[in-house]
């Protein structure tokens, strides 16, 4: 077994935290700049415009690239040779705390019911995995309410398809408009059960923008579902345009003979996520 | 496209009749900032028949819950929230004198309604668009509800604060034009 100390944990989680909030990864930022060369709106390529300015200020400046510095959602791989000191989940926490406060991040989780800010944007929501090996896998999603209030999940018929799960998924963007701050990533879940099918909706959006689906029918029903998005004409924030959506990302999973469940998990043009190994 | 026209807040009526749907403009002035908890209590002190912390008439709100400022930093990181969360409050507060919204996403028939009918104007920052925005905002002072963090009423100081006029008072709406302009029917 290799002993992993919690302390380290919170350490890098801490360091996430402030870098997802603050420096853009690669693979978003070259949608970006790529659908502000392709955009044919004059005003929806100065939005974009706009929008690529932001994030090289926030990396430059160490500034959050939007006040929404949003609810830590964690994936976490754990070898299963590896031996904590402690509880996983009060590591990750403790990362959060500091991460957010060292960070001047704003701390936006609250009491669903009362309302009352936790002040600390704890707690995570954290998803666990067990994996080989003896190393620990940390992916952090921090993810605005902006883009997360617009994703929907149905049950589907299963008489419905194909057909039905893209009209489903077309309809939920179509119906955001500009509100979850487009160009958007859609994250897709097809199958599994009610609560599987949006943790793989989520998980997708995880997937590096300009990746191919490895599964052939998937990358086919990815690239329809983005061009039927695009011509919607929402838009660069909603302001009319070709670019509604940078990609759609889709992860499948077997499911009961009488269910369809579809999740789509909308995430705004800031894809902020980061990932470390200990 | 045209460039950026430069108006003035508070707002004048005379400002107001000039924007369209679609303008670009820089603001330059006054914003008070509220959002979903300012505004929840703001409507409670009118339902006791009490006065608003600060005077509406003329104002323009901006959506916002900034990050906190670091030392020695007017404002931290402030970009638009989506506005359609404060629109079961906003007719009332347009009703008392409000002119002007910043925030982003499409607004309910009902605030749509009211803007036309008391001359009002709705317009969008681009949304995530923070730490570009903040550099506008030259002075900020909590003038109500510190208590609420992020949520608290500020007054900001604003030099050319970008800004795209979404819905304008003759009824024009810049969602509705723009997509119908770029959607392709297959």
């Amino acid at each position: 077994m290799r002993q992993v100390s919690i302390k380290d944990i919170a350490d890098k989680v801490r360091d996430l935290c402030i870098s997802a909030a603050c420096d853009l990864e690669p693979d978003v930022a070259a949608a970006l700049r790529a659908a502000r060369e392709k955009e044919e709106s004059p005003l929806g390529k100065e939005v974009l415009g706009q929008i690529i300015e932001n994030f090289e200020i926030a990396g430059a400046e160490g500034l959050p690239m939007c006040q929404d510095t949003g609810i830590s959602v964690f994936f976490v791989e754990m070898g299963r040779e590896v031996a904590l000191d402690g509880p996983l989940s009060e590591a990750i926490n403790e990362g959060v705390r500091r991460g957010y406060k060292d960070g001047y991040l704003r701390k936006s989780v609250c009491h669903p019911l009362k309302r009352i800010n936790t002040g600390d944007n704890t707690p995570a929501i954290i998803h666990t995995s067990i994996v080989e090996g003896d190393r620990i896998r940390i992916k952090i999603a921090p993810k605005g309410a902006g883009s997360e209030n617009m994703s929907r999940l149905k049950m589907l018929k299963p008489a419905e398809g194909v057909e039905g799960i893209k009209s489903f998924i077309v309809e939920t963007v179509r119906e955001a408009g500009g509100n979850p701050c487009p160009p958007i990533v859609l994250g897709v879940g097809i199958g599994g059960s009610f609560e599987k099918c949006a943790i793989l909706a989520k998980k997708a959006l995880l997937r590096p923008v300009g990746t191919k689906n490895p599964d052939p029918d998937l990358d086919r029903l990815e690239t329809d579902l983005l061009d039927m998005i695009n011509d919607l004409g929402i838009g660069p924030m909603g302001f009319g345009g070709r670019t509604t959506a940078l990609a759609v990302h889709i992860e499948a999973h077997p499911c009961h003979i009488a269910s369809l469940p579809v999740a789509v998990n909308i995430q705004c043009h800031a894809g902020r996520h980061k990932e470390a190994v200990i | 496209m045209s460039g950026p026209v430069r108006i003035s807040a508070p707002l004048t009526d005379e400002t107001i009749k000039k924007l369209r749907a679609g303008d670009k403009v820089l603001i330059s002035g006054v914003l008070y900032t509220a959002r979903d908890a300012a505004h929840k209590r703001l409507i409670e002190l009118l339902d006791a028949g009490k006065e608003l912390p600060f005077d509406i008439r003329g104002q323009i709100i901006y959506y916002v819950g900034p990050t906190p400022e670091r030392p020695g930093q007017v404002i931290g990181s402030a970009g638009p929230t989506t506005s359609g969360r404060m629109d079961a409050y906003t007719p009332r507060l347009i009703e008392l004198g409000l002119k002007g919204m910043v925030g982003k996403g499409a607004r309910s028939k009902e605030v749509l309604d009211s803007i036309r009918k008391h001359k009002a104007v709705y317009m969008a920052a681009v949304g995530g668009a923070a730490a570009l925005i903040r550099r506008s905002i030259k002075k900020a002072e909590i003038v109500a509800y510190e208590d609420l963090g992020p949520e608290a009423i500020r007054r900001l100081e604003v030099v050319d604060f970008p800004a795209i006029v979404v819905n304008d008072a003759e009824g024009g709406d810049l969602f509705l034009q723009g997509v119908q302009k770029y959607r392709r029917v297959s």
